[in-house]
């Protein structure tokens, strides 16, 4: 099981304050495959993906990302600031606003994680960073600063950066949503090419042809529960719940 | 005072005890500016832990220094503070000790704030890569910080250099008590005081004209 399964979440819950916004979520990727999440603003999506790398702490349920497993029910949730720092290693996240260290040239910005995490040493950590920059389109951009890259070329350096520490599995909270139109095509096709290549990701998005294109599955969200789940040209095209087909009837209409 | 004949001839064959207390005066000013730095480094972040004691203690000390007269600390700890512990200290350690603690306590605010400044998106990324919040706050968040720090880190530190010249009333011989020493020598108060404002002034000025450019080049950074 643990072999077909890469990512494993069972009964994960999380409130802020009073305000439930996630409820039991239970949730199964499949090495390998890409799972599409969707669902209205507000809906626990972006807190969903934040608790797979521990950036939140749920309150209760299980989280597995292949052999790392953490449990949040009773009193096991007090894991120490190390043992996060080591799960999230295993585990890429990127995020809508880039988040770049503007402080470091775009080459130090995907050295950063191999040499402080991994211990990497220096020549070692440039030489795969310089690798990956060329895998996403940007070998001659290594030695200049976050600021002076568009914002299509700054995602394409945080998944450099996130997949310097060949993670297990990729998150992907909408990544493309802060860019200028023209712009979004170029970090869907570095997606596409990580999907070709058998990462295991899990991807937010509001753009539903590169979900049913690049998905194989698709999660619709709403209010912090699943409301339906299954193949992604199914639950897009053919959406079961009335919920699923009144959120994408939104982007039918707006073509 | 209408028809006042400056002397400062009279004041030049004191040159000498003038530029001994601007020794002191520079020396221990670097001494409090470094150790208060350290100080309000550990304050700062002491603000921003998780523990509720911490957060407390550091707050009860920022406040303690902040909202006490210099002059009634520095009286405080050379004449109080030994009667409370039974150890005698000298009045140059009275000094160092209170204008440490004090700028230190100013320094405080300024490092957590700068710290705060820095979006949360910044930690989160080097969380998510696998750093240690310890790791996070040396390689990503400080930094960063300590660039926008260093106007107000200077500013606090020339407002430092001006604060020294109370410890004159512990016998310290600084600028200030030097120049005491002279008008009473000499009764030429006008002179002294006017010549000692001046090297205040003439230190301070290059001092001052940094700030203005480090701030105008972060302001352009930005
Ligand atoms: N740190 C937080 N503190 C308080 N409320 C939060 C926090 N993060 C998210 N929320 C709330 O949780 C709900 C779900 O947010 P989020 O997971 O960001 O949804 P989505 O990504 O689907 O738009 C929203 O109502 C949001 O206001
Ligand atoms: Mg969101």
């Amino acid at each position: 099981m643990t072999d077909t399964c890469k990512i494993e979440i069972s009964g994960l819950r999380k409130s802020f304050g009073s305000l439930p916004v996630l409820r039991d979520i239970n949730l199964r990727v499949e090495t390998g495959s890409v799972v599409a999440l969707i669902g209205p603003s507000g809906s626990g999506k972006s807190t969903l993906l934040r608790c797979i790398n521990l950036l939140v702490i749920p309150e209760g349920g299980r989280i597995r990302v292949g052999g790392d497993a953490f449990s949040f029910d009773g009193d096991a949730k007090l894991s120490s600031a190390r043992e996060q720092a080591r799960f999230r290693s295993n585990t890429g996240m990127v995020f809508q606003h880039f988040n770049l260290f503007p402080h470091m040239t775009v080459v130090q910005n995907v050295m950063e994680g191999p040499i402080s995490v991994k211990g990497m040493p220096k020549a070692e950590a440039e030489a795969r960073a310089r690798k990956l920059l060329a895998k996403v389109g940007l070998n001659d951009k290594g030695d200049v600063f976050p600021s002076k890259l568009s914002g299509g070329q700054k995602q394409r350096v945080a998944i450099a950066r996130a997949l310097a520490m060949e993670p297990a599995v990729m998150l992907f909270d909408e990544v493309t949503s802060a860019l200028d139109p023209e712009l979004v095509g170029e970090v869907l096709g570095v997606m596409r090419d990580l999907a070709a290549d058998g990462m295991t990701m899990i991807i937010v998005t509001h753009e539903m042809g590169f979900a049913r294109e690049v998905a194989d599955r698709v999660v619709f969200m709403r209010d912090g529960i699943i409301v339906e789940e299954g193949p992604a040209r199914e639950v897009i095209e053919t959406p079961k719940e009335e919920t699923t087909r009144v959120f994408l009837s939104h982007f039918h209409n707006r073509g | 005072m209408i028809s006042y004949t400056w002397h400062f001839d009279i004041v030049w064959q004191y040159s000498r005890l003038f530029l001994a207390g601007t020794g002191v005066t520079v020396g221990l000013t670097i001494a409090v500016v470094t150790l208060g730095l350290l100080v309000g480094l550990v304050a700062g972040l002491m603000q921003l832990a998780r523990s509720p004691v911490l957060r407390w203690a550091s707050w009860a000390y920022i406040e303690m220094f902040r909202l006490t007269p210099l002059l009634v600390l520095l009286l405080w700890f050379y004449y109080a503070l030994p009667m409370l512990t039974g150890i005698k200290i000298d009045a140059l350690t009275a000094s160092i000790i209170t204008l440490s603690l004090y700028g230190g306590s100013f320094y405080a605010e300024v490092i957590r704030g700068g710290i705060v400044s820095i979006e949360p998106g910044q930690s989160e990324a080097g969380l998510a890569l696998g750093m240690t919040p310890a790791r996070v706050m040396r390689r990503i968040v400080l930094p960063q910080a300590v660039k926008r720090m260093i106007p107000p880190l200077m500013n606090q530190s020339i407002i430092q250099f001006k604060n020294t010249s109370l410890v004159s009333v512990l016998a310290v011989p600084d600028l200030l008590y030097q120049g005491q020493v002279v008008a009473m020598d000499t009764y030429r108060a006008l002179e002294v005081y006017t010549v000692i404002a001046a090297i205040y002034f003439v230190v301070l000025l290059p001092l001052t004209v940094i700030v203005k450019m480090a701030e105008r080049r972060l302001a352009q950074s930005n």
